[in-house]
Protein backbone atom coordinates (compact mmCIF):
# COMPACT_ATOMS: atom_id res chain seq x y z
CA UNK A 1 0.00 0.00 0.00
CA UNK A 2 1.89 3.02 -0.98
CA UNK A 3 0.39 5.85 1.86
CA UNK A 4 2.12 8.61 0.11
CA UNK A 5 0.06 7.86 -3.55
CA UNK A 6 -3.33 8.22 -1.74
CA UNK A 7 -2.86 10.58 -0.18
CA UNK A 8 -1.73 12.93 -3.46
CA UNK A 9 -4.69 11.43 -4.74
CA UNK A 10 -7.04 12.30 -2.12
CA UNK A 11 -4.92 15.96 -2.55
CA UNK A 12 -5.90 16.15 -6.47
CA UNK A 13 -9.54 15.26 -5.84
CA UNK A 14 -9.48 18.06 -2.73
CA UNK A 15 -7.05 20.27 -2.86
CA UNK A 16 -8.06 21.53 0.57
CA UNK A 17 -8.28 17.85 2.11
CA UNK A 18 -5.10 19.38 4.59
CA UNK A 19 -6.99 22.08 5.54
CA UNK A 20 -10.19 20.02 6.45
CA UNK A 21 -8.13 17.55 7.81
CA UNK A 22 -5.81 19.86 10.23
CA UNK A 23 -2.58 19.52 7.91
CA UNK A 24 -0.72 16.95 6.06
CA UNK A 25 1.75 16.22 8.39
CA UNK A 26 -0.86 16.00 11.00
CA UNK A 27 -2.95 13.91 8.97
CA UNK A 28 0.22 11.32 7.87
CA UNK A 29 1.30 11.18 11.90
CA UNK A 30 -2.77 10.32 12.64
CA UNK A 31 -2.93 7.94 9.80
CA UNK A 32 0.70 6.47 10.92
CA UNK A 33 -0.39 5.75 14.11
CA UNK A 34 -3.73 4.51 13.81
CA UNK A 35 -1.85 1.72 11.54
CA UNK A 36 0.62 0.97 13.61
CA UNK A 37 -2.03 -0.43 15.85
CA UNK A 38 -4.46 -2.82 13.62
CA UNK A 39 -4.13 -4.98 10.87
CA UNK A 40 -3.43 -4.03 7.24
CA UNK A 41 -6.44 -5.37 5.96
CA UNK A 42 -8.04 -3.01 8.32
CA UNK A 43 -6.30 -0.13 7.17
CA UNK A 44 -8.70 1.15 4.33
CA UNK A 45 -11.35 1.31 6.76
CA UNK A 46 -9.27 3.47 9.20
CA UNK A 47 -8.45 5.67 6.35
CA UNK A 48 -12.24 5.67 5.64
CA UNK A 49 -12.93 6.31 9.56
CA UNK A 50 -10.62 9.36 9.42
CA UNK A 51 -12.27 10.89 6.46
CA UNK A 52 -15.12 10.69 7.98
CA UNK A 53 -15.66 13.52 10.00
CA UNK A 54 -14.23 15.62 7.22
CA UNK A 55 -17.01 14.46 4.01
CA UNK A 56 -19.56 13.36 6.57
CA UNK A 57 -22.04 15.79 5.00
CA UNK A 58 -21.76 13.57 1.77
CA UNK A 59 -23.10 10.81 2.21
CA UNK A 60 -21.98 7.54 -0.65
CA UNK A 61 -23.20 4.54 1.26
CA UNK A 62 -25.98 2.40 0.69
CA UNK A 63 -28.87 2.79 2.09
CA UNK A 64 -31.75 4.51 0.97
CA UNK A 65 -31.09 7.67 2.52
CA UNK A 66 -27.53 7.95 1.94
CA UNK A 67 -28.52 7.70 -1.48
CA UNK A 68 -30.78 10.29 -1.79
CA UNK A 69 -28.83 12.46 0.52
CA UNK A 70 -26.08 11.83 -2.56
CA UNK A 71 -28.46 12.96 -4.94
CA UNK A 72 -29.32 15.77 -3.07
CA UNK A 73 -26.09 17.25 -3.04
CA UNK A 74 -25.73 16.35 -7.20
CA UNK A 75 -28.74 18.30 -7.26
CA UNK A 76 -28.13 21.44 -4.91
CA UNK A 77 -24.59 21.99 -6.80
CA UNK A 78 -26.66 21.55 -10.29
CA UNK A 79 -29.30 24.04 -8.85
CA UNK A 80 -27.07 26.81 -7.30
CA UNK A 81 -24.55 26.45 -10.68
CA UNK A 82 -27.69 27.82 -12.82
CA UNK A 83 -28.96 29.91 -10.82
CA UNK A 84 -25.86 31.57 -10.55
CA UNK A 85 -25.48 31.42 -14.44
CA UNK A 86 -29.03 32.77 -15.09
CA UNK A 87 -28.07 35.38 -12.63
CA UNK A 88 -24.74 36.72 -13.87
CA UNK A 89 -26.02 39.65 -16.47
CA UNK A 90 -24.22 38.94 -20.18
CA UNK A 91 -23.48 35.31 -19.28
CA UNK A 92 -25.88 33.66 -21.14
CA UNK A 93 -26.52 34.96 -24.77
CA UNK A 94 -30.54 34.83 -25.70
CA UNK A 95 -30.71 32.00 -27.73
CA UNK A 96 -29.35 29.91 -24.75
CA UNK A 97 -32.08 31.29 -21.74
CA UNK A 98 -34.53 29.15 -23.06
CA UNK A 99 -32.88 26.04 -22.58
CA UNK A 100 -30.37 26.64 -19.64
CA UNK A 101 -33.88 28.06 -17.12
CA UNK A 102 -35.74 24.45 -18.41
CA UNK A 103 -32.97 22.76 -16.97
CA UNK A 104 -32.62 24.98 -13.86
CA UNK A 105 -36.59 24.55 -13.13
CA UNK A 106 -35.69 20.74 -13.24
CA UNK A 107 -32.67 20.83 -10.86
CA UNK A 108 -34.82 23.43 -8.60
CA UNK A 109 -37.83 21.20 -8.68
CA UNK A 110 -35.27 18.39 -8.01
CA UNK A 111 -34.02 19.44 -4.77
CA UNK A 112 -37.45 20.32 -3.45
CA UNK A 113 -38.71 16.57 -4.06
CA UNK A 114 -35.66 15.23 -2.59
CA UNK A 115 -35.61 18.02 0.25
CA UNK A 116 -39.36 16.29 0.44
CA UNK A 117 -38.18 12.58 1.01
CA UNK A 118 -35.72 12.70 2.97
CA UNK A 119 -38.34 15.07 5.17
CA UNK A 120 -40.12 11.95 5.63
CA UNK A 121 -36.78 9.79 6.17
CA UNK A 122 -35.21 11.70 9.39
CA UNK A 123 -34.85 14.90 7.39
CA UNK A 124 -32.05 16.47 5.32
CA UNK A 125 -28.80 18.74 5.08
CA UNK A 126 -28.63 21.90 3.98
CA UNK A 127 -27.31 23.00 0.78
CA UNK A 128 -22.97 23.42 1.08
CA UNK A 129 -21.32 26.40 -0.56
CA UNK A 130 -19.87 26.10 -3.64
CA UNK A 131 -16.71 27.49 -5.74
CA UNK A 132 -17.37 26.84 -9.62
CA UNK A 133 -13.74 27.87 -9.95
CA UNK A 134 -12.82 24.38 -8.22
CA UNK A 135 -10.58 26.76 -6.61
CA UNK A 136 -9.47 28.79 -9.66
CA UNK A 137 -9.61 25.67 -12.41
CA UNK A 138 -12.71 27.30 -14.04
CA UNK A 139 -11.75 30.90 -13.36
CA UNK A 140 -13.87 32.51 -16.08
CA UNK A 141 -17.08 30.11 -15.74
CA UNK A 142 -19.20 32.67 -14.93
CA UNK A 143 -18.06 35.63 -17.63
CA UNK A 144 -17.01 32.90 -20.28
CA UNK A 145 -20.02 31.44 -22.19
CA UNK A 146 -18.75 27.94 -23.76
CA UNK A 147 -16.56 27.37 -20.04
CA UNK A 148 -19.96 27.34 -18.39
CA UNK A 149 -21.72 25.04 -20.97
CA UNK A 150 -18.37 22.77 -20.60
CA UNK A 151 -19.22 22.43 -16.93
CA UNK A 152 -22.83 22.52 -17.28
CA UNK A 153 -22.04 19.39 -19.52
CA UNK A 154 -19.95 17.88 -17.11
CA UNK A 155 -22.30 18.29 -14.42
CA UNK A 156 -25.17 16.69 -16.08
CA UNK A 157 -22.99 13.98 -17.25
CA UNK A 158 -22.05 13.20 -13.74
CA UNK A 159 -25.64 13.46 -12.88
CA UNK A 160 -26.49 10.84 -15.16
CA UNK A 161 -23.92 8.45 -13.83
CA UNK A 162 -24.28 9.28 -10.46
CA UNK A 163 -27.92 8.11 -10.31
CA UNK A 164 -26.64 4.92 -12.58
CA UNK A 165 -24.45 3.92 -10.09
CA UNK A 166 -27.03 4.76 -7.06
CA UNK A 167 -29.99 2.81 -8.41
CA UNK A 168 -29.16 -0.97 -7.95
CA UNK A 169 -29.22 0.12 -3.77
CA UNK A 170 -32.64 1.02 -4.09
CA UNK A 171 -33.56 -2.27 -5.83
CA UNK A 172 -36.68 -3.14 -4.32
CA UNK A 173 -37.35 -0.09 -2.83
CA UNK A 174 -40.56 0.60 -5.62
CA UNK A 175 -41.57 4.13 -5.44
CA UNK A 176 -38.15 5.53 -4.71
CA UNK A 177 -36.75 3.74 -6.92
CA UNK A 178 -39.13 4.50 -9.87
CA UNK A 179 -38.10 8.34 -9.32
CA UNK A 180 -34.85 7.94 -9.05
CA UNK A 181 -34.91 6.36 -12.16
CA UNK A 182 -37.02 9.48 -13.58
CA UNK A 183 -34.63 12.13 -12.47
CA UNK A 184 -31.84 9.57 -14.34
CA UNK A 185 -33.51 10.01 -17.22
CA UNK A 186 -34.26 13.86 -17.20
CA UNK A 187 -29.76 14.27 -16.45
CA UNK A 188 -29.40 12.21 -19.81
CA UNK A 189 -31.96 14.35 -21.57
CA UNK A 190 -29.97 17.60 -20.22
CA UNK A 191 -26.53 16.25 -21.14
CA UNK A 192 -27.55 15.73 -24.39
CA UNK A 193 -29.52 18.96 -25.21
CA UNK A 194 -26.19 20.83 -23.56
CA UNK A 195 -23.74 18.63 -25.80
CA UNK A 196 -25.64 19.44 -28.87
CA UNK A 197 -25.64 23.63 -27.81
CA UNK A 198 -22.26 22.92 -27.53
CA UNK A 199 -21.53 21.17 -30.50
CA UNK A 200 -23.46 24.07 -32.66
CA UNK A 201 -21.43 26.99 -30.90
CA UNK A 202 -18.04 25.01 -32.52
CA UNK A 203 -15.49 26.25 -29.57
CA UNK A 204 -14.76 23.24 -27.48
CA UNK A 205 -11.42 25.02 -26.72
CA UNK A 206 -8.23 22.90 -27.59
CA UNK A 207 -9.80 19.34 -27.53
CA UNK A 208 -10.97 18.40 -31.15
CA UNK A 209 -13.80 15.87 -30.86
CA UNK A 210 -16.80 15.57 -32.76
CA UNK A 211 -18.98 15.68 -29.75
CA UNK A 212 -22.69 14.58 -30.09
CA UNK A 213 -25.46 14.06 -27.72
CA UNK A 214 -23.99 10.51 -26.24
CA UNK A 215 -20.89 9.85 -24.78
CA UNK A 216 -18.44 8.92 -27.65
CA UNK A 217 -15.38 6.58 -25.56
CA UNK A 218 -14.11 9.03 -22.90
CA UNK A 219 -13.97 11.80 -24.70
CA UNK A 220 -15.01 14.92 -22.86
CA UNK A 221 -14.25 17.47 -25.11
CA UNK A 222 -13.76 19.76 -22.87
CA UNK A 223 -10.01 21.01 -22.90
CA UNK A 224 -8.96 20.39 -19.46
CA UNK A 225 -7.60 17.31 -18.16
CA UNK A 226 -9.55 18.53 -14.42
CA UNK A 227 -13.02 16.90 -15.92
CA UNK A 228 -11.20 13.59 -16.97
CA UNK A 229 -12.63 11.49 -13.79
CA UNK A 230 -15.98 12.39 -15.03
CA UNK A 231 -15.52 9.87 -18.28
CA UNK A 232 -13.33 7.70 -16.76
CA UNK A 233 -14.64 4.45 -17.63
CA UNK A 234 -17.06 5.45 -20.04
CA UNK A 235 -14.69 3.66 -22.89
CA UNK A 236 -16.41 0.92 -21.89
CA UNK A 237 -17.03 -1.73 -25.00
CA UNK A 238 -17.95 -4.84 -23.17
CA UNK A 239 -21.28 -5.73 -21.37
CA UNK A 240 -22.01 -8.70 -19.34
CA UNK A 241 -19.40 -10.21 -21.74
CA UNK A 242 -21.11 -9.68 -24.87
CA UNK A 243 -18.27 -7.58 -27.24
CA UNK A 244 -20.45 -4.88 -28.50
CA UNK A 245 -17.73 -3.30 -30.71
CA UNK A 246 -18.42 -6.64 -32.91
CA UNK A 247 -21.98 -6.31 -33.38
CA UNK A 248 -22.96 -5.04 -36.76
CA UNK A 249 -19.17 -4.13 -36.86
CA UNK A 250 -20.06 -1.39 -34.84
CA UNK A 251 -16.95 -0.87 -33.64
CA UNK A 252 -15.53 0.36 -30.37
CA UNK A 253 -16.73 4.02 -30.49
CA UNK A 254 -20.44 3.39 -31.18
CA UNK A 255 -20.14 0.17 -28.74
CA UNK A 256 -18.95 2.58 -25.84
CA UNK A 257 -22.08 5.28 -26.89
CA UNK A 258 -24.50 2.60 -26.61
CA UNK A 259 -24.02 2.37 -23.05
CA UNK A 260 -23.76 4.88 -20.57
CA UNK A 261 -21.56 3.91 -17.28
CA UNK A 262 -22.14 4.07 -13.42
CA UNK A 263 -19.79 5.99 -11.14
CA UNK A 264 -19.76 4.87 -7.68
CA UNK A 265 -20.80 6.86 -4.89
CA UNK A 266 -16.91 7.64 -3.81
CA UNK A 267 -16.43 8.56 -7.62
CA UNK A 268 -19.72 11.04 -7.59
CA UNK A 269 -18.46 12.34 -4.24
CA UNK A 270 -15.11 13.22 -5.84
CA UNK A 271 -16.25 14.86 -8.48
CA UNK A 272 -18.54 17.14 -6.31
CA UNK A 273 -16.27 17.94 -3.82
CA UNK A 274 -13.70 20.26 -6.11
CA UNK A 275 -16.66 22.54 -5.91
CA UNK A 276 -17.58 22.30 -2.25
CA UNK A 277 -15.85 24.89 -0.48
CA UNK A 278 -17.81 24.23 2.60
CA UNK B 1 -15.87 5.65 6.65
CA UNK B 2 -18.56 6.55 4.16
CA UNK B 3 -15.93 7.87 1.60
CA UNK B 4 -13.87 4.44 1.75
CA UNK B 5 -16.81 2.16 1.86
CA UNK B 6 -17.54 1.61 -2.26
CA UNK B 7 -13.80 1.01 -3.58
CA UNK B 8 -12.49 -0.96 -0.24
CA UNK B 9 -11.81 -4.13 -1.64
CA UNK B 10 -14.55 -6.02 0.59
CA UNK B 11 -17.68 -4.07 -0.08
CA UNK B 12 -16.24 -3.32 -3.82
CA UNK B 13 -16.44 -6.90 -4.40
CA UNK B 14 -20.08 -6.39 -4.55
CA UNK B 15 -20.65 -3.97 -7.35
CA UNK B 16 -17.24 -5.24 -9.22
CA UNK B 17 -18.84 -6.10 -12.50
CA UNK B 18 -16.46 -9.60 -12.58
CA UNK B 19 -18.91 -10.93 -10.03
CA UNK B 20 -22.18 -9.44 -11.45
CA UNK B 21 -20.93 -11.02 -14.73
CA UNK B 22 -20.73 -14.44 -13.19
CA UNK B 23 -24.09 -14.20 -11.90
CA UNK B 24 -25.68 -12.84 -14.93
CA UNK B 25 -24.70 -15.52 -17.02
CA UNK B 26 -24.79 -18.26 -14.62
CA UNK B 27 -28.56 -16.90 -14.07
CA UNK B 28 -29.22 -16.64 -17.75
CA UNK B 29 -27.31 -19.66 -18.90
CA UNK B 30 -26.11 -17.54 -21.75
CA UNK B 31 -22.97 -19.47 -23.13
CA UNK B 32 -24.14 -19.94 -26.86
CA UNK B 33 -22.23 -17.90 -29.45
CA UNK B 34 -24.11 -14.84 -31.15
CA UNK B 35 -24.19 -16.83 -34.48
CA UNK B 36 -25.91 -19.64 -33.00
CA UNK B 37 -28.54 -17.59 -31.43
CA UNK B 38 -29.10 -15.58 -34.47
CA UNK B 39 -29.51 -18.93 -36.69
CA UNK B 40 -32.30 -19.90 -34.24
CA UNK B 41 -34.07 -16.74 -33.74
CA UNK B 42 -33.86 -16.40 -37.65
CA UNK B 43 -36.21 -19.47 -38.12
CA UNK B 44 -38.21 -18.58 -35.41
CA UNK B 45 -39.29 -15.51 -37.40
CA UNK B 46 -39.99 -17.62 -40.80
CA UNK B 47 -42.50 -19.74 -38.29
CA UNK B 48 -44.10 -16.62 -37.36
CA UNK B 49 -45.13 -16.25 -40.56
CA UNK B 50 -47.57 -18.89 -40.48
CA UNK B 51 -48.11 -20.08 -37.00
CA UNK B 52 -50.12 -17.65 -34.82
CA UNK B 53 -49.92 -19.28 -31.61
CA UNK B 54 -52.60 -19.13 -29.42
CA UNK B 55 -52.01 -16.50 -27.19
CA UNK B 56 -48.74 -15.30 -28.75
CA UNK B 57 -44.74 -15.44 -27.90
CA UNK B 58 -44.45 -15.24 -24.03
CA UNK B 59 -41.69 -13.12 -22.50
CA UNK B 60 -41.28 -15.94 -19.76
CA UNK B 61 -41.69 -15.27 -16.15
CA UNK B 62 -39.82 -12.71 -13.35
CA UNK B 63 -36.79 -10.77 -13.97
CA UNK B 64 -36.58 -12.69 -17.68
CA UNK B 65 -39.95 -11.61 -18.77
CA UNK B 66 -38.94 -7.67 -17.18
CA UNK B 67 -35.82 -8.42 -19.95
CA UNK B 68 -37.70 -9.68 -22.60
CA UNK B 69 -40.12 -7.17 -22.46
CA UNK B 70 -36.96 -4.78 -22.64
CA UNK B 71 -35.30 -7.07 -25.93
CA UNK B 72 -38.83 -6.42 -27.37
CA UNK B 73 -38.76 -2.54 -27.30
CA UNK B 74 -35.01 -3.08 -28.45
CA UNK B 75 -36.05 -5.20 -31.29
CA UNK B 76 -38.60 -2.67 -32.57
CA UNK B 77 -36.51 0.36 -32.58
CA UNK B 78 -33.50 -1.86 -34.23
CA UNK B 79 -35.65 -2.24 -36.65
CA UNK B 80 -37.11 0.90 -37.31
CA UNK B 81 -33.82 2.62 -37.78
CA UNK B 82 -32.42 -0.21 -39.81
CA UNK B 83 -35.21 1.33 -42.11
CA UNK B 84 -34.71 4.98 -41.69
CA UNK B 85 -30.80 4.48 -42.66
CA UNK B 86 -31.75 2.21 -45.61
CA UNK B 87 -34.39 4.50 -47.35
CA UNK B 88 -33.07 8.13 -45.52
CA UNK B 89 -35.91 10.49 -46.29
CA UNK B 90 -35.97 13.38 -48.14
CA UNK B 91 -33.24 16.39 -46.94
CA UNK B 92 -31.36 14.59 -44.35
CA UNK B 93 -28.58 16.27 -43.75
CA UNK B 94 -24.82 15.04 -43.52
CA UNK B 95 -24.77 15.31 -39.80
CA UNK B 96 -28.11 13.67 -39.86
CA UNK B 97 -27.25 10.61 -41.47
CA UNK B 98 -23.95 10.27 -39.12
CA UNK B 99 -26.28 10.62 -35.94
CA UNK B 100 -28.84 8.67 -37.53
CA UNK B 101 -26.63 5.87 -38.01
CA UNK B 102 -25.37 6.16 -34.95
CA UNK B 103 -28.15 5.72 -33.46
CA UNK B 104 -28.87 2.74 -35.50
CA UNK B 105 -26.13 0.98 -34.25
CA UNK B 106 -26.30 1.99 -30.50
CA UNK B 107 -30.29 0.24 -31.06
CA UNK B 108 -29.27 -3.26 -32.64
CA UNK B 109 -26.57 -3.11 -29.88
CA UNK B 110 -28.67 -2.92 -27.31
CA UNK B 111 -30.78 -5.82 -28.92
CA UNK B 112 -27.88 -8.27 -29.77
CA UNK B 113 -27.00 -7.13 -26.34
CA UNK B 114 -30.51 -8.90 -24.94
CA UNK B 115 -30.51 -11.32 -27.39
CA UNK B 116 -27.26 -12.62 -26.21
CA UNK B 117 -27.76 -12.30 -22.44
CA UNK B 118 -31.11 -13.86 -22.78
CA UNK B 119 -30.04 -16.30 -24.70
CA UNK B 120 -32.10 -19.37 -24.74
CA UNK B 121 -35.04 -17.83 -22.63
CA UNK B 122 -34.97 -15.25 -25.49
CA UNK B 123 -38.42 -14.55 -27.55
CA UNK B 124 -38.00 -14.80 -31.26
CA UNK B 125 -37.69 -12.02 -33.32
CA UNK B 126 -40.66 -10.02 -33.78
CA UNK B 127 -41.98 -9.00 -36.88
CA UNK B 128 -42.87 -4.90 -36.87
CA UNK B 129 -45.08 -3.21 -39.04
CA UNK B 130 -44.13 0.14 -40.23
CA UNK B 131 -46.94 0.86 -42.67
CA UNK B 132 -47.99 3.52 -41.11
CA UNK B 133 -44.78 5.40 -41.35
CA UNK B 134 -43.85 7.64 -44.29
CA UNK B 135 -39.91 7.07 -44.60
CA UNK B 136 -39.61 9.11 -47.26
CA UNK B 137 -40.94 12.27 -45.03
CA UNK B 138 -38.92 13.89 -42.33
CA UNK B 139 -41.99 14.70 -40.36
CA UNK B 140 -43.25 10.93 -39.91
CA UNK B 141 -39.89 9.68 -39.39
CA UNK B 142 -38.99 12.19 -36.47
CA UNK B 143 -42.64 11.98 -35.19
CA UNK B 144 -42.09 7.88 -34.64
CA UNK B 145 -38.91 8.36 -33.82
CA UNK B 146 -39.78 10.65 -30.90
CA UNK B 147 -42.36 8.17 -30.03
CA UNK B 148 -40.33 4.99 -29.84
CA UNK B 149 -37.66 6.99 -27.84
CA UNK B 150 -39.70 8.59 -25.39
CA UNK B 151 -41.67 5.50 -25.06
CA UNK B 152 -38.58 3.44 -24.42
CA UNK B 153 -37.11 5.86 -21.36
CA UNK B 154 -40.75 5.79 -19.87
CA UNK B 155 -41.11 1.82 -20.24
CA UNK B 156 -37.61 1.36 -18.91
CA UNK B 157 -38.11 3.45 -16.09
CA UNK B 158 -41.14 2.28 -15.35
CA UNK B 159 -39.96 -1.21 -15.00
CA UNK B 160 -37.06 -0.91 -12.94
CA UNK B 161 -39.37 -1.15 -9.65
CA UNK B 162 -40.53 -4.87 -11.38
CA UNK B 163 -37.01 -6.50 -11.51
CA UNK B 164 -35.94 -8.45 -8.17
CA UNK B 165 -34.11 -7.21 -5.70
CA UNK B 166 -31.75 -10.08 -5.63
CA UNK B 167 -28.03 -10.15 -6.73
CA UNK B 168 -29.13 -11.06 -10.03
CA UNK B 169 -31.80 -8.22 -10.37
CA UNK B 170 -29.52 -5.74 -8.85
CA UNK B 171 -27.33 -6.77 -12.04
CA UNK B 172 -29.79 -6.04 -14.43
CA UNK B 173 -31.23 -2.95 -13.23
CA UNK B 174 -27.94 -1.69 -13.89
CA UNK B 175 -27.61 -3.24 -17.22
CA UNK B 176 -30.90 -1.77 -17.91
CA UNK B 177 -29.75 1.93 -16.19
CA UNK B 178 -27.19 2.12 -18.34
CA UNK B 179 -29.34 1.57 -21.99
CA UNK B 180 -32.02 3.81 -20.35
CA UNK B 181 -29.97 7.18 -20.43
CA UNK B 182 -28.62 6.56 -23.73
CA UNK B 183 -32.22 6.36 -24.60
CA UNK B 184 -32.96 9.24 -23.46
CA UNK B 185 -30.21 11.28 -25.09
CA UNK B 186 -31.67 9.59 -28.44
CA UNK B 187 -34.97 11.63 -27.72
CA UNK B 188 -33.98 14.66 -26.48
CA UNK B 189 -31.87 14.95 -29.59
CA UNK B 190 -34.70 13.64 -31.65
CA UNK B 191 -37.27 16.55 -30.39
CA UNK B 192 -34.83 18.75 -30.57
CA UNK B 193 -34.25 18.16 -34.15
CA UNK B 194 -38.26 18.51 -34.25
CA UNK B 195 -38.24 21.78 -32.02
CA UNK B 196 -35.21 22.71 -30.66
CA UNK B 197 -35.53 23.43 -26.74
CA UNK B 198 -37.79 20.90 -26.60
CA UNK B 199 -35.22 17.83 -24.90
CA UNK B 200 -37.44 17.82 -21.73
CA UNK B 201 -40.55 19.35 -21.85
CA UNK B 202 -43.79 19.05 -20.10
CA UNK B 203 -44.93 16.53 -22.73
CA UNK B 204 -42.49 14.27 -20.73
CA UNK B 205 -41.61 15.64 -17.43
CA UNK B 206 -43.57 16.54 -14.57
CA UNK B 207 -43.95 19.49 -11.89
CA UNK B 208 -41.24 17.76 -9.64
CA UNK B 209 -38.87 18.02 -12.22
CA UNK B 210 -39.56 13.94 -12.87
CA UNK B 211 -39.40 11.89 -16.41
CA UNK B 212 -43.38 10.31 -16.59
CA UNK B 213 -42.56 6.94 -16.52
CA UNK B 214 -45.03 3.93 -18.24
CA UNK B 215 -46.53 0.88 -16.84
CA UNK B 216 -45.50 -2.27 -19.26
CA UNK B 217 -49.52 -2.02 -20.11
CA UNK B 218 -49.67 1.88 -21.26
CA UNK B 219 -46.55 1.10 -23.05
CA UNK B 220 -47.41 -2.07 -25.18
CA UNK B 221 -50.77 -0.25 -25.88
CA UNK B 222 -48.70 1.98 -27.85
CA UNK B 223 -45.96 -0.10 -28.81
CA UNK B 224 -48.41 -2.65 -29.90
CA UNK B 225 -49.27 -1.00 -33.23
CA UNK B 226 -46.04 -1.44 -34.67
CA UNK B 227 -45.73 -4.99 -34.09
CA UNK B 228 -47.67 -7.79 -35.60
CA UNK B 229 -46.05 -10.65 -33.70
CA UNK B 230 -48.64 -11.52 -31.13
CA UNK B 231 -47.33 -10.92 -27.58
CA UNK B 232 -48.46 -12.68 -24.20
CA UNK B 233 -48.04 -9.80 -21.74
CA UNK B 234 -50.05 -11.78 -18.95
CA UNK B 235 -46.78 -12.22 -17.17
CA UNK B 236 -45.75 -8.84 -16.94
CA UNK B 237 -46.61 -6.96 -13.80
CA UNK B 238 -49.56 -4.26 -14.40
Amino acid sequence: MDLFNIFQQIEKIDPEVYNKLDTRRHAMKQFTNISGKIALAAIPFALGSMFNKTYARQATGTSVKEVLSLALTLEYLEAAFYKKGLETTGLIPAEGIGAITTISNHETAHVKFLQNVLSGMGGFAASPTFDFTAGGTFATVFSNYDLFLALSQAFEDTGVRAYKGQAIYLAGSGDVLTAALNIHSVEARHAAHIRSMRRSRNKLGAETVDLRPWITLKQSGIATSAVDPVYAGEETTVQANVNISAINNMGDKNASESFDEPLTGAQAVAIASLFIKS
Amino acid sequence: MDLMKTPSPEEGKKVMPGLHRRHFLKYLGAGASLAAIASFAACNKDDDNDNNIGDGVSLGSGDIAVLNYAYALEQLEAAFYTQVIASQFAGMTATEVSFFTDIRNHEIGHREFFKAALSGNAIPALEVDFSKVDFGKRDSVLATAKAFEDLGVSAYNGAGRFISATEAGKTYLGLAGKIVSVEARHAAYIRDLISNGSFANAEVIDANGLEMSKTPAQVFAIAGGFIKTKINTNTLPA
